[in-house]
Order: C-alpha cells, then structure tokens, then sequence
C-alpha cells in the first residue's frame, strides 16, 4: 500500500516565520529519493534547496512558485510505497511543531494546555495571570499571526476548487491568460496538459478575433509574481504614502563653489581611499543642518502619540541596485569627520549596490538622502521612509544661467528637495532646514561656522 | 585569485598533491602503512557522509543548525588520528571530523544541533571536549588543562581547535602567551578556511597566520590543509614534541570553507563562484582516491564497500535523528552540578509541582 506522506515548510534558519518558494525542482508524477532536492525556496536568510526526507512518487505541490508560505504550511505530499516509513509530518507530530529555534509557529492560542489546579499559595503561574477578575490572556507572540494566515489560506483551498496541473503547464497558462478553472482537462488523473491550456488559449483568441474582427493581437501580456526588494519597496511605498501627510519644497542652489571644494578634496591625501563625490558634502550639509533643526532627525510615533528625538543620526542614502531600492544607511553619521564620512558612504553605497548590505544596513535609518542627479533629473517629490520624517534629493551638478549682483552669469547650479512629514514639522522648520542646505551649498564655509 | 597572494610555497607542508602523487619531506617524514591510508580515507569518506546527512536534515526540518565541514575533511581527520588515548582534544562547534576519529558517536553531535542535549558525551572518556560555540573560548581551557597534565607529570598533549577567525580573538592570543610561557604542552591547530563567517581572510592579518607562533615563542608552521598526510605527519610531530616537554606549537591547516558558515548563512553573497571552483580541484578525498587507485592499493570493491557503509550510516542518522526523544524539562536541573545540590533540587521540585498543575498533553 501507499502512504501518503507531507512534507511542511521547515525553518532553515533559526527562527524564521516564512520562505518563498522559487523553483519546483520536481512534478507531480516524479519518483523521487531520498535527499532529493525538491524545491528551491528563499527566506529572508538565503536561498536554499530543500531535499526530500522521503522516497517516493510526488502526488502533489502545495505552493506555485513565487509563492510565501509561512513555516509549517505543507510544501508537497509524497506517496511513499509500504508502511515502514512512520510518518513524520510536522502538522502531525505533537508539540513539538516543525520549529525547533526560536518561538516560531503556534497554531493557534487555544493548543496552549489549560491550568488544572488552583494556583499555588507561591504563585509560580504568577506572570500569567492579570489582575483579579480579568481572565486569563492568551499568550501572543511571532508566530500567531502566520499560524492564522495558513489556517485562512488552508480553508479557502477546499478540495473542489483545486486545479491539478504541473507547474510549467501553470506557467504556460499565465503566459497566455487562461484560467486553469475554465480548462476541461483531459490529462492523466484528471490534470491540465499542456495541451488543454494551448487549446483554450487558441479558443479564446478566435473568440477575441470573430468578436473584434480580426487584427487584434492576443493578450500576451506578461504576468510576474511580486518578491524580494521590489516587495520591500511597494510596502514601505505604500506605507509611506497613505501614513505620513507630507509636503514637498525645492530650491535652486549656486554650487560653484562647493563644486570648487570637491575638486580640492579629490587631491588631498585624508580623502585618497574614497570617492569623493557631490553626495559627501550634500551629506555633510545636511548633518550640519540637521544640528540646528534635530526635529527633521526626529520621529512621529502615531501609536503611542509621541515624538521620537534621535540621539544619532543613522544617514540613509538610497541606492538603486539591480535589485531595485534599497536604502543603506551610515550609522552614527554625525559624529564622522569629512574624510570618515566620505569612505562611509561609498562602502554604504558598494554595499547597496553589490547585495551584500547586511540587513542590519538596510532598517534603522532615520534620515535618507537620495540622488536623483545621477539620472541627469533636477529634483522630484522624494517619498519618506516610514520610520523616518524627511529625505532629500538633491538633483543634477549643471551649468545654468544665474543672476548674480543684477549679472547674468553661468555658475553650476543644483536644485535640492525636501520631503517631510506634515503631522509635527511645520513649514517654517522645514523651510529653515531646506535653506540652511542650501546655504551651505553655497558658501561650504558654513560647515565650519555652524560645527 | 584562487590563494590569497601571502600564502608562500615555502611555508606549506605538503605530502600528497591534489594528484595524488607523494611528496617527501625531510621535517616530517611520515612512516605510514598502506592499510593506514586506506583506513584514512575511510575516514574522510564517512565523515563526509556524516556532513551531507546532517546538512539535509536540517534542510528537512529535522535540526535546527548545522555547521558543515565541508572541505575541511582532511585537517581535522589528519589532526584527529595522530591525537592517542590520553590525549585531550578540545574542539569549536566544527570538529565532525576530529569528533569521529575520537570515537564520538554522530548521532550524539545531530542530538546537539536538534536540541534534545546540551552536550551529549563523556569529554574524560573519548579525550574530547564538549563543542564551544563561543569564539577561541576553548583556547584558554586547553592550555589551563595542558598545564594540568604538566602538574600531573602525565606523558600526554592537548590540541586545541580553531578557525583564522578566532586567532583575532584575545582568548586565543592570551592562550599563546600563557602556553609559551608555561611552556605547556599543547598544540594550536588553527584551520584556516579563509572565512570567519563573510569576513575573508585579509581582515583578519597581514601576515601567515603560522608566522606569529614566532613572535610568541613557539614554533609555527603551514601545512596543505587538504592533505590529510601532512595534517596527519605535522600534527604527530608537533604532538610528541609537546608530550616530551618542548613546549606548544602552532600548525596552520591552510584549507577552505566550501560550504555555507552554517546552514543560516548564504556564502553566494560574499563570495565569488569562481573561487570555490578553483579550490574544488585541491579536493581532500579526490587525492587519496587517486592515490590508491594509481598506486594499486584497491579495487573498485574497496569502493563500492566503503560507499555502501557510508550509506547505511546515514540511514542510521537519519532514521536515529527523528527518534531522538526530547528532553523532560526537569532534566536541566540534573546536570547544573556534579554532586547533588541542596538549591537545585529545591528548584526542581518547584519546577515538577508547576508542571503537574497542567491538564496532560492531548495526543
């Protein structure tokens, strides 16, 4: 006989709470053995192949690929020949859980074991309990949440409404816009083959052509599931934009002379390990500037209704990687002289661009600088980064006409924006800001006068 | 760049090439049967396995960690059998293959990273220390328990275990001084892997890291730390001498990490493909697999034996690994203390009336 054997989401890195699957590296129908690997499946950690704990035939996968599944969600069911092999499936085996670090996944609140006995006259249960007359809270950590979200996911996937089809036939049907759904299959167990999807896919666009008349072109619109540093991106983005209340404001600055001071900081020896570039000294204006208004440092903390003042300045700089953004940031930046500054922000920036920024780079920030003068753009309405109330962009170093002492003459002009949370920064403090910026874009002198 | 540029010939004690062809040399002339290099690749073969199965159950959910060894095969099986009863081995959390030679049971070191014990063997009965995770950590130990020998006028050595990262470490450098001075007898075997997590080797010295031995008063040298004959050779050498009272040395095993820290870690992030590819040719077992076939010592069933062997020891880590039982919660209590203790049995009497106070386990 045959045992039908399921092998969950283990956590392969000491406390993670979910991992992506990439790549199916088997089929439904596939013989596998034992080691196996089965399925190629990121976490925040790293990209990891998973071999198979059984031998045997897959008889199905749990998860498409680009899918998140939480730690303990069933990966694939494999149908192993005899009873010698006790089954092992994390769901099934007890307490224990398919976690073995950290608190990982609970299922739910109610698996906690209930007190029998009164409590003890010592009070050992003590921590537990509230005070007198409240009931008992259930404990709640990490792992609830995900627990809840496979519960939902597992609900919603009833029996009936399974499509059963390999994964490259499922790619084929995205690729061309068929719903599995609608497919009548005729593969073997009752599948979608690759035909079926062809064939739906050519009835559907000799529909499209005798509706529409002919010379439409079939939906061949390409669909790509959301992962990594772009999923990053939309949610901090999406964050941003429907919790901080922002304004924007932008100025035109006379560069010249901090353009002067590059090229002379490009030939002393303090500065000959790093690049320097227009960035070490917008950087340097700002940590200047940001000493004489530490509000646009600060943070709005809506839940506890309080104003967060940063004792550090954790300088932020957005990088655009082949990733796509990420924000590395220099920790402790105010207290780096010039020439430390600078090697900090181009190893923020090697890193942001290489991948090889620890995570711990890439949170904790509390102000960001991006440059979008590297695209040849002059300025733009920067978003924040939740958790921070500001960011500046500063634009392209360009020769432009200016009006000097009622002179018209060429000097290298930049523009600078500001975007800062409305909620706690006034205009008047953020127009102070953005105007000391640039006043010491204009006369670098400054940097020393305001130190 | 396969090898850092400091890494001079001159400095690498090497017995058995990536060919497989012997090497001699006059300092360390190693007399050895043929039956003991087929006994060593035995060993490499099986720990190797051991590594492979252990990786793959922690990829299955089965452990929480591992730590491979991978590459480092021949440093710690060389290390491991020139160590004789008596002596004490004291290891970091890497030591699969020193663990082995020292007769370790595998299961016991997968009970550790499964977390149904926090040690799991006797370190008097096998010469072995328990695993220390905490970096260079066991340094100061071996050399406090190598001058115990001394003060014991016993006739063995330590060896004590760690990586090029550890030798940053000021537990490591204070053991150096502390066993030059004492003139205690014990040997620092430091693999150098070329990694201390994503830190390369660069970061951590500007020198050999054999040559600072000198500036601490000891002898140090450097050894192909994939050939298991000169880890095998120098590690005997340098151990007698220790047992007849010259003192401590250090032995550079210079090798490479060709796999993951641990199995929480990413190496594609920090290093190059091409840097592992090129280390892949200085294989440890492919050469002794050369060796003896070139020079006739097996045939093709010696093979065939050893793989089946290495299978069914898998079989038996896998199949022992999900039947590991877990711990009872009181049992934390019993190994605080080597004699009973008057607080801790109170603690746990405390300990089972809270527990009692639940409803049993549903099944």
């Amino acid at each position: 006989m045959t045992q039908e054997l399921q092998f969950c989401l283990p956590d392969v890195g000491e406390g993670l709470t979910e991992g992506e699957v990439l790549k199916w590296l088997v089929a439904i129908g596939d013989t596998v053995t034992v080691n196996q690997p089965l399925v190629e499946v990121e976490t925040a950690k790293a990209a990891v192949e998973l071999p198979s704990p059984y031998a045997g035939v897959v008889s199905s996968l749990h998860a498409e690929e680009g899918e998140l599944l939480p730690v303990g969600a069933p990966l694939v069911t494999i149908g192993v020949a005899g009873e010698a092999e006790t089954p092992v499936t994390e769901a099934d085996s007890g307490s224990g859980g398919p976690v073995l670090v950290g608190y990982g996944v609970t299922e739910s609140a109610t698996r906690r074991r209930p007190r029998v006995a009164p409590p003890s006259p010592h009070g050992t249960d003590r921590p537990e309990a509230g005070p007198p007359g409240e009931p008992v809270k259930p404990v709640r950590h990490g792992g609830l949440e995900v627990g809840r979200a496979a519960e939902a996911r597992f609900a919603t996937d009833g029996e009936p409404t399974v499509v059963r089809a390999k994964p490259p036939v499922r790619r084929l049907a995205k690729q061309l816009g068929v719903d599995l759904a609608a497919v009548r299959p005729t593969g073997r167990d009752g599948t979608v083959s690759r035909d079926d999807v062809e064939s739906a896919a050519a009835l559907q666009l000799s529909d499209t052509s005798s509706g529409q008349g002919a010379g439409v072109p079939a939906n061949r619109d390409r669909r790509e599931p959301v992962r990594g540093v772009t999923r990053s991106m939309a949610a901090a983005m999406t964050e941003s934009a429907s919790t901080i209340p922002s304004v924007t404001e932008w100025v035109d600055v006379d560069v010249t002379r901090s353009a002067a001071l590059i090229d002379r900081m490009r030939e002393l020896p303090e500065f000959s390990d790093s690049k320097v570039t227009p960035l070490v000294l917008v950087a340097a204006a700002c940590l200047t500037a940001l000493r004489r208004e530490s509000t646009l440092n600060a943070m709005f903390d809506a839940e506890a209704g309080e104003i967060v003042h940063r004792s550090a300045v954790n300088l932020g700089i957005a990088v655009a990687s082949d990733r796509g953004l990420v924000v590395p940031h220099v920790a402790g930046a105010q207290s780096l002289t010039l020439a430390e500054l600078s090697a900090a922000l181009g190893d923020a920036v090697r890193r942001g661009r290489d991948g090889s920024a620890a995570p711990a780079d890439l949170v904790g920030g509390t102000f960001t600088i991006t440059n979008v003068g590297v695209f040849g753009i002059d300025g733009g309405t920067p978003m924040i980064t939740p958790g921070q109330s500001a960011i500046l962009a500063f634009g392209a170093w360009r020769e432009r006409p200016w009006v000097e002492r009622g002179q018209l003459v060429v000097r290298s002009v930049s523009t600078v924006s500001l975007s800062f949370d409305h909620r706690f920064i006034d205009g008047a403090t953020g127009s102070r800001f953005l105007r000391d910026v640039a006043d010491i874009l204009e006369e670098p002198a400054l940097l020393h006068l305001w130190a | 760049m396969a090898i850092p540029t400091h890494a001079p010939d001159d400095g690498f004690v090497q017995l058995l090439t990536p060919e497989g062809e012997r090497v001699d040399n006059p300092d360390f002339p190693l007399d050895i049967s043929d039956d003991e290099i087929r006994a060593l690749y035995r060993d490499l073969v099986l720990v190797r396995r051991i590594d492979a199965e252990a990786t793959a159950l922690q990829r299955q959910g089965e452990l929480g960690l591992w730590a491979q060894l991978l590459g480092q095969e021949a440093a710690q099986v060389g290390a491991g059998r020139a160590l004789v009863p008596g002596d004490m081995a004291f290891p970091t959390y890497r030591e699969h293959g020193v663990a082995w030679c020292r007769g370790v049971d595998p299961l016991t070191l997968l009970g550790l990273f499964r977390g149904t014990t926090n040690g799991g063997w006797d370190p008097e009965e096998h010469g072995f220390a328990l695993y220390t995770i905490v970096i260079g950590d066991q340094c100061p130990q071996a050399v406090g328990y190598a001058m115990g020998l001394q003060h014991d006028r016993a006739e063995n050595a330590v060896m004590v275990f760690f990586g090029d990262g550890a030798s940053s470490q000021g537990d490591v450098n204070e053991s150096f001084i502390w066993a030059s001075v004492f003139n205690a007898p014990v040997v620092f075997f430091c693999q150098n892997n070329q990694w201390a997590i994503s830190e390369p080797l660069e970061r951590q010295t500007r020198i050999p890291l054999f040559q600072r031995a000198w500036g601490f008063g000891f002898p140090g040298v450097r050894i192909d730390g994939n050939d298991v004959l000169a880890c095998l050779a120098v590690s005997r050498h340098m151990l007698q001498r220790a047992r007849e009272g010259a003192g401590p040395a250090l032995i550079e095993a210079f090798t490479y990490r060709m796999g993951a820290h641990t199995t929480s870690d990413d190496p594609t992030r920090y290093r190059l493909d091409s840097d592992v590819e090129a280390w892949r040719l200085r294989d440890p077992l492919e050469r002794v697999r050369s060796y003896l076939h070139k020079q006739q010592l097996v045939d093709q069933s010696f093979f065939t034996e050893l793989d089946d062997e290495a299978e069914q020891l898998a079989e038996r880590l896998r199949a022992g690994t999900r039947a590991l039982p877990n711990p009872l919660p009181t049992d934390m209590f019993d190994q605080a203390y080597a004699e009973p203790h008057a607080v801790v049995d109170r603690q746990r009497a405390e300990f089972s009336q809270y527990l009692s106070g639940f409803a049993p386990e549903e099944v």
